[in-house]
């Protein structure tokens, strides 16, 4: 997907990076593996990416121009339609409006557009991610229940951060893909809040 | 002792704990964090910055990491039990610097333990897709 896509445009100088924030490089070995990516597919496990752009989900995505601009603040877009059941979000327009983007036959947002579209962090978004950060070297210096407080604490402080509320499960021994995940979510829908944020003209 | 986690850097210092406060000699903050008090201001290598009203580290007494985090405007996680503390980034300098719209630059490995920086991808075009296995 990403991969494709990459091969697809490079000739316009244009470059894919993508960023796992998963606890070990060996969690998302397989799907690298898989992807057999020739752009930079880097680890995150200190989630340094996602505190600097203040990520609070994924898939999340950025275009960066040539002088290292943001031109398209966070935004949700799938490389496919995989699972569009589950998230309604389709790729199509958001990949054709990155083609185009790409191939220089239209340009970001502007600055003041760009930055009315920022979601930026808070101070409790940034003391959840203190905590996050405490509760992951305690659990990494075999200390799970003083671990287990922290990321606790930063999910109420960070309730719509779910690169700390999910990304922290397989840490805590729990399962990122069934019951205590699905609990979450539907909680958080359930009180009306979208699990998903993705720009206005990427939803449509 | 206690372990202070600042920037992905674990440094171990003398402490001691009252409470669920963590209070640290000049030294061990020099030590720890890098940090040293200047009349009423905040030193280390590159900048200095002024200690709010009211502080108590201008007493002479031992330094509340609590109050030192706070004059830093950066977040700290405490955890008394385990003796470790983890200093966060700032709220307002990481808006702020998302605001200039400038790409944050960041140095990571890959699987083979490559590092890449984004800042050396300037004159090209990038899509950052963060994602993960979970």
């Amino acid at each position: 997907m990403w991969q494709a896509l990459y091969e697809e445009l490079k000739a316009h100088a244009f470059v894919v990076i993508t960023v796992a924030l998963d606890k070990s490089a060996e969690d998302a070995r397989p799907w690298i593996e898989k992807a057999s990516p020739t752009h930079p597919s880097l680890i995150d496990t200190q989630h340094v990416m996602a505190d600097l752009y203040n990520v609070v989900n994924v898939p999340t995505v950025l275009w960066i121009d040539e002088r290292g601009r943001i031109v398209r603040p966070n935004d949700v877009v799938f490389g496919t339609d995989t699972f569009k059941h589950i998230t309604g979000l389709e790729s199509a327009r958001p990949l054709a409006a990155l083609r185009a983007w790409v191939r220089g036959e239209t340009a970001g947002y502007a600055p003041t557009e760009a930055r009315s579209l920022q979601r930026l962090p808070t101070t409790a978004d940034q003391q959840a991610r203190a905590e996050f950060g405490l509760g992951d070297w305690l659990a990494r210096h075999g200390r799970p229940e003083a671990a287990e407080r922290h990321f606790v604490r930063a999910g109420e402080l960070a309730p719509h951060d779910f690169t700390i509320r999910r990304g922290s499960m397989p840490i805590r021994g729990l399962d990122p893909m069934g019951p205590p995940f699905r609990a979450m979510r539907d909680a958080w829908a359930a009180a009306g809040q979208p699990y998903y944020v993705p720009l206005p003209d990427t939803r449509g | 002792m206690l372990t202070i986690i600042d920037g992905g850097r674990a440094v171990d210092v003398e402490a001691r704990v009252a409470g669920d406060r963590v209070l640290l000699t000049p030294e061990a903050l020099r030590e720890g964090l890098g940090w040293e008090l200047h009349e009423g201001t905040l030193c280390n290598d590159s900048m200095c910055v002024p200690l709010p009203a009211g502080s108590s580290l201008a007493s002479g007494g031992p330094l509340d990491l609590a109050e030192v985090a706070a004059a830093l405007d950066r977040p700290l996680a405490v955890d008394v039990v385990e003796r470790a503390v983890y200093l966060g980034a700032s709220a307002r300098e990481r808006a702020d610097t998302l605001r200039s719209l400038l790409a944050p630059d960041f140095t990571l490995p890959d699987l083979a333990g490559r590092s890449y920086t984004l800042a050396d991808q300037r004159g090209k075009k990038v899509l950052l897709v963060a994602w993960a296995s979970w």
